[in-house]
């Protein structure tokens, strides 16, 4: 299970440094939301807005769905997904590489964002690193889940309106759980709590990925 | 079920898919070392047959037999590691290159990848290899593909419309692949949308309409 979930984590990171759909087109994409809130705050709010850690993840949800259809697209080629289906491959090693490799891709999108949370929202620079592990863990849940769904939803016509309708009920605990332990980061609060709803999450999504990404796939 | 020599048995063959039939009743032994070429029109069944034989579709009634498993209570993932697939439309990553693409598959399978520069010497890729797969034309591209099965070196090779968009070049060089791949006892079915031009081949030629075989030359 592990060796295939590094071979996949290995083959689509090297497919994302590629394509570069990550760099030229979701990040940016990311970065102008960010941009677009800053302005729509004020330099004088920004600071002090409790406002800064929803409007973070808020922009990281749309950069997770576009990633996490992104992650699907590039097996949803009839050809391709039949020629590797005759590969064989253990469905929870294909899970977890697929979701490791959404966690990274994430995981650098938020370098990028919490960077311009910083610069564009005026975000304490200690707070956001203090926020950092949460931000982490958050996004390896949301990474597992999305993986879940993404393949619930790839090979349908309307798979790009159904991942966020079918995902979002999912999402919303761990985008709250998120924010809130982004927010006590900042401003203090119980940073723990949260954090600790964000792991038992990420343990629970990895668990049924690992479970059910087989059936999803036959189906 | 299968007798001794034979690759596929299908007895009545059945296949569902959200309740619409794909194959509606096919009959048909397959033995080794042979290659036989499906022909009908769009929507006669010849794609859904290949891919019963991959185990990529459900035998939802009759009986079937592929390299001696039983289509009706085999672990379709195990079956589909003794089958090759090549598709017309790319069966592998656009965004990797020739080499990436073959490595990911030996790895998957865990053969060596020191076999990788016969395999690319073989399909005439060796000058390609560090191409990416959506740059190379439509022959290279099915070049690939053969690469790719004979790195894996499948006993039932399944290839949809492998003909497609290919030049005389392309298909001369298919047909003298396929033609290698047969005699060493590979079990090769092609689905096409007219017979094989190439006769030294002797293609057993099945016709399918309807979802089912309804004639033989």
């Amino acid at each position: 299970m592990i060796r295939v979930a590094l071979l996949v984590a290995g083959k689509d990171l090297r497919v994302e440094r590629r394509s570069r759909v990550l760099l030229w087109q979701v990040v940016p994409f990311g970065v102008m939301a960010l941009l677009l809130c800053g302005l729509a705050l004020g330099s004088a709010q920004a600071g002090h807005s409790s406002a800064a850690p929803g409007l973070f993840y808020l922009v990281v949800l749309l950069v997770a769905l576009l990633m996490i259809n992104r992650s699907h697209a590039i097996e949803a080629t009839p050809g391709t997904r039949a020629s590797v289906a005759t590969l064989g491959l253990d469905p929870a090693g294909v899970f977890l590489g697929k979701a490791a490799a959404l966690a990274v891709e994430l995981w650098l999108s938020a370098i990028v964002l919490l960077a311009g949370a910083v610069l564009v929202l005026h975000t304490a620079l200690h707070g956001t690193l203090v926020a950092c592990p949460s931000i982490l863990v958050t996004l390896g849940a949301i990474a597992a889940a999305g993986t879940l769904y993404g393949a619930l939803t790839s090979g349908g016509n309307a798979a790009a309106t159904l991942l966020p309708v079918l995902s979002l009920p999912t999402f919303a605990p761990l985008l709250i759980a998120g924010e809130r332990s982004f927010y006590s980061a900042l401003h203090g609060g119980a940073l723990l709590e949260w954090w600790v709803i964000s792991l038992v999450a990420l343990a629970v999504y990895l668990a049924l990925g690992i479970l059910l990404y087989g059936v999803l796939e036959e189906s | 079920m299968t007798l001794e020599g034979t690759s596929v048995v299908l007895h009545d063959a059945v296949s569902m898919a959200s309740g619409f039939p794909l194959l509606s009743g096919v009959d048909v032994e397959l033995h080794s070392s042979s290659l036989t070429v499906l022909v009908g029109a769009n929507g006669a069944g010849k794609t859904s047959l290949l891919r019963l034989l991959a185990g990529l579709i459900p035998l939802s009634a009759g009986e079937g037999s592929v390299l001696d498993m039983d289509l009706a209570t085999v672990d379709r993932r195990q079956l589909r590691r003794r089958v090759g697939w090549l598709g017309h439309e790319g069966s592998f990553y656009d965004d990797l290159t020739v080499t990436e693409n073959l490595v990911f598959a030996a790895k998957a399978l865990g053969r060596p990848v020191d076999e990788l520069p016969t395999v690319l010497e073989r399909v005439d890729l060796s000058g390609r290899r560090d191409t990416v797969a959506k740059q190379l034309s439509a022959g290279q591209r099915r070049r690939l593909g053969l690469a790719w099965l004979l790195l894996r070196r499948p006993e039932l090779w399944l290839l949809d419309e492998p003909y497609a968009s290919l030049d005389d070049e392309g298909r001369t060089f298919f047909d003298a692949l396929l033609g290698d791949v047969v005699a060493r006892g590979a079990t090769v079915v092609v689905s096409a949308h007219d017979p094989l031009r190439s006769v030294h081949l002797h293609p057993r030629t099945l016709s399918m309409a309807g979802g089912r075989i309804v004639s033989e030359s």
